[in-house]
């Protein structure tokens, strides 16, 4: 988080409550409107899958790494997916290196769950001997500049960095695992959206920048999928919401998530 | 769940797990609690205002708010790792953030508030427990607070909106949403979710949140007035029995 110092704050966040009572952002966006969204696939040779997602002034990179691994004991049969994420100590002035922090752990956690809970990745088929040998997908994501929303900018640059994965078929011969050569796209099933919407002073504002995050009560992320159901949600910071705010969040959620996802698709040649 | 809708400890859908609390449990503490909630057995203490530490983190204008939630290695069926997991280090963050919107933090410039939630045994649920025991920790050691902050999870089984969860629901479920709100302020605190959920189903789980978290509410309070008003509260536990009989 920056370094705040509570004056300036104050400040800035009289300025921002000012326009968003006129119905404004600072940046001239509509309350639930998104900013611009950029998305790169194929950016990294060496990875299964890789996505460049910029959000306004927020990029992230995400690579896919998909090699064999051993099941977890209480799923024998199901492949294992693993979702991390990396705020880089280049990304703000701020940041220094370090084992990730609280709100490190909070984003890869909750970009995990939309992908999981979703059922994105069928990973039931990624098994290669129940008990012994399952697909391993690990998607490590890198924040490279940061300007608020990265619980979105990463979702997305997950999704799209699975969508264009290509895994290796392996196959067993006798005990060992072969890899045949063959390079097969994962089993994709759904496509989970998450929309981000903050609190202002009782005002929602859809895709936060950092300046309205630094002052912002509450945020929420809403996930949905496909069918445009919710699929997985996380409130933060220290704020709170009316129970008509949420209702209220989980509608653009719906809205702009299917908007958004059509984007990815297209990005990601998904048709 | 079985074809009467009766749930597998023999709970309706919209019926709480046995709940009992209990003020000042921890001698050395500001304020404590314990909460037992179904097989959830969880001690919350907090300590300050008092000096904080690092100093160079303190705040010009309000408490620095610390919380760390934590389970036992013998809370779980198979030992747990006492080290902090990842798991434990994003509850501990969501706890803190469900309870600092009812602290007048600002009342304590330039100090810590440390709040201690230890799950000395897990059912399912045991983060809304813990927020609703630290609440009532917070409340004891007479911290200025807007409105007591109570915790209720929602989930869905076998198609259909529950109330709070247990273990094995949570586990076989297709759907959780742990929630905490302040009664008083109609405001929510902590939202997490996991499962698909129509929007319709969405929109019911968080009014069966609320009118669950309502029933938690009334627990804590009459907790409360046990400890500081003689004879100004019923006993202890209350049973699913006689929750059944008011709803």
């Amino acid at each position: 988080m920056p370094a705040k110092s509570f004056v300036v704050e104050t400040i800035k966040r009289n300025q921002i409550v000012e326009l968003l009572s006129k119905g404004k952002r600072a940046d001239g966006r509509g309350l639930s409107e998104l900013r611009k969204l950029e998305i790169k696939t194929h950016v990294i040779e060496k990875a299964n899958g890789s996505a460049m997602v910029k959000l306004g002034n927020t990029e992230v990179l995400a690579g896919v790494k998909i090699d064999k691994g051993v099941p977890f004991p209480d799923t024998p049969d199901k492949g294992l997916l693993i979702v991390g994420a990396e705020v880089l100590p280049m990304a703000a002035s701020y940041l220094e290196a370090g084992p990730p922090d609280e709100s490190a752990i909070e984003l890869a956690r909750v970009v995990d769950r939309g992908v999981r809970e979703s059922e994105m990745i069928d990973v039931s088929s990624l098994c290669i001997k129940p008990g012994k040998w399952v697909y391993s997908v690990f998607v490590d994501v890198n924040i490279l500049n940061v300007d608020g929303n990265l619980f979105d900018a990463t979702s997305y640059a997950v999704v799209s960095a699975l969508l264009t994965s290509k895994m290796p078929k392996f196959v067993m011969e006798g005990d060992a695992v072969k890899d045949t050569g063959e390079r097969v796209p994962l089993p994709v099933h759904k496509i989970p959206i998450s929309v981000t919407i903050a609190n202002i002073n009782n005002t929602l504002v859809l895709d936060p920048t950092e300046q309205e995050e630094a002052i912002m009560d509450a945020r929420i992320t809403l996930d949905t999928e496909d069918g445009g159901n919710l699929c997985a949600g996380q409130k933060g910071e220290p704020g709170s919401f009316t129970p008509e705010q949420i209702i209220t969040a989980a509608e653009w959620s719906i809205a702009r998530g299917k908007e958004i996802r059509q984007q990815i698709k297209e990005a990601a040649g998904h048709a | 769940m079985d074809e009467n809708g009766i749930r597998t400890d023999g709970r309706r859908w919209d019926e709480l797990r046995p709940l009992k609390m209990e003020v000042g449990v921890v001698r050395n503490a500001d304020g404590s609690a314990l909460i037992e909630w179904g097989k959830n057995k969880i001690m919350a203490a907090v300590y300050g205002p008092k000096e904080m530490h690092p100093k160079h983190l303190e705040l010009a204008d309000r408490a620095f708010l610390k919380c760390r939630y934590h389970m036992a290695p013998f809370s779980v069926d198979e030992r747990k790792n006492p080290a902090p997991s990842r798991r434990e280090i994003e509850i501990s963050k969501v706890i803190r953030e469900a309870l600092q919107p009812a602290l007048f933090l600002e009342d304590y410039p330039r100090t810590a508030i440390q709040v201690y939630v230890e799950v000395l045994q897990s059912d399912g649920g045991s983060r809304v427990a813990g927020i609703t025991a630290s609440a009532l920790a917070l409340a004891d050691a007479g911290i200025n607070m807007r409105d007591l902050v109570v915790g209720c999870a929602v989930g869905k089984v076998d198609g259909k909106i529950v109330l709070d969860l247990n273990d094995t629901e949570d586990k076989e479920g297709s759907g959780d949403l742990p929630y905490a709100f302040m009664p008083n302020l109609n405001q929510v605190t902590l939202l997490q979710m996991d499962g698909l959920f129509t929007f319709d189903e969405f929109k019911q789980a968080l009014e069966l949140a609320k009118v669950g978290g309502m029933k938690v509410y009334k627990m804590q309070r009459e907790a409360l007035l046990r400890k500081y008003f003689s004879g100004g509260g019923p006993e202890t536990s209350t049973t699913t029995a006689e929750i059944t009989e008011e709803a």
